[in-house]
């Protein structure tokens, strides 16, 4: 299990979002996730990653707070 | 250029397949063909051990691998247990057939809750635990394989069955739902809907019944495992959220 940096969970979030088909130049962390066509099911199966990656659960109520590629990894260092 | 990317759900990756309720009849017939399509086999069983080793060693006597795993499919905590046994054996399990389930029979104003209760929790329930643990691996390896074993009496009435039929139709209910939510990586979610078929499950039906189905006969547990297999399949990779009834015409 990898150790929680921001650096590092940060590097997670946006390969698993280039890996879903946002355009990796319009990743950044204040872009919202509606923008990059990123949806409920892509941010399901980022959960899955995070859990193996870090052993952090994000559960719906964490995901819905969700708007910006920032904000999960905010959760994520949050919850770690 | 670059080259295309392969079109998720179509091509199976290294892994297994996992039957529930495997130790006889319809989970057993679908374990032994699902094996025989090349897939290594988590054979799960409630109590029946000797069975599923049964079915276990049948599979290998015909050079395939399988590998038995018991647990009570109601008890919330099993799916994981279940998964992860299975996982450790023969790897990531990406198709799962929900096949285990139970009846309870009487008339819906004589039912008691615990009839009632059980047959959703292990029919309904089960299912639905064992697909949401199945489906993360199987949406990370863009491919997976659900196929839900329902009934013909989920689609129409059978006095008697209110606690079982009410399981099935949510079975079905699921398998439409979660087919939608997953198809674009390539996951398939389908459901059969045996009608009579002949199993320790349909033993005390009354031989006039038959008279009912076009067919004039009962099915085999081979005839729902054939289409069991073929929802599994590369072959079947566009076909979600689909329900396939094997029942010899009784609900055409």
């Amino acid at each position: 299990m990898s150790t929680i940096t921001n650096e590092a969970v940060e590097k997670t979030v946006i390969e698993a979002l280039i890996s879903f088909g946002a355009e990796p130049d319009e990743v950044t962390p204040e872009t919202e996730l509606t923008t990059l066509d990123i949806d409920s099911l892509d941010l399901a199966e980022l959960s899955q990653i995070v859990d193996d990656e870090y052993g952090v659960t994000m559960k719906s109520s964490d995901v819905s707070k969700i708007k910006t590629v920032g904000d999960i990894v905010a959760v994520i260092v949050a919850k770690a | 250029m670059s080259a295309a990317k392969p079109i998720p759900g179509t091509i199976r990756p290294e892994g297994c397949a996992l039957v529930t309720g495997a130790s006889k009849g319809i989970g057993a017939a679908a374990a032994a063909a699902l094996a025989a399509d090349g897939w290594a086999v988590g054979v799960h069983y409630g109590r029946d051990a000797a069975g599923a080793q049964a079915t276990v060693e049948a599979i290998e006597g015909a050079g395939g691998r399988a590998f038995a795993v018991g647990g009570d499919v109601a008890d919330p905590a099993a799916a994981d247990a279940i998964l992860t046994a299975v996982e450790a054996e023969l790897g990531p399990v990406l198709a799962l057939v929900n096949n285990a389930g139970i009846t309870d029979d009487g008339l819906a104003m004589q039912l008691e809750d615990d009839a009632f209760d059980r047959v959703i929790a292990t029919n309904l329930g089960g299912a639905f635990r064992l697909t949401r643990r199945a489906l993360g691996p199987m949406v990370r390896a863009r491919y997976g394989r659900i196929v839900n074993v329902a009934s013909i009496v989920g689609l129409r009435a059978n006095a008697g069955q209110a606690n079982y039929a009410a399981s099935k139709a949510g079975l079905i209910g699921l398998t439409r739902t979660v087919a939608a939510e997953v198809a674009r990586r390539g996951v398939t979610v389908n459901a059969v809907a045996p009608g009579f078929i002949a199993t320790d499950m349909t033993a005390d039906i009354h031989p006039d019944q038959l008279g009912a189905i076009p067919a004039r006969r009962p099915g085999s547990v081979d005839e729902v495992a054939a289409c069991v297999a073929f929802l599994a399949s590369d072959a079947a990779a566009y076909v979600t959220g689909s329900v396939l009834t094997v029942d010899g015409g009784l609900s055409a």
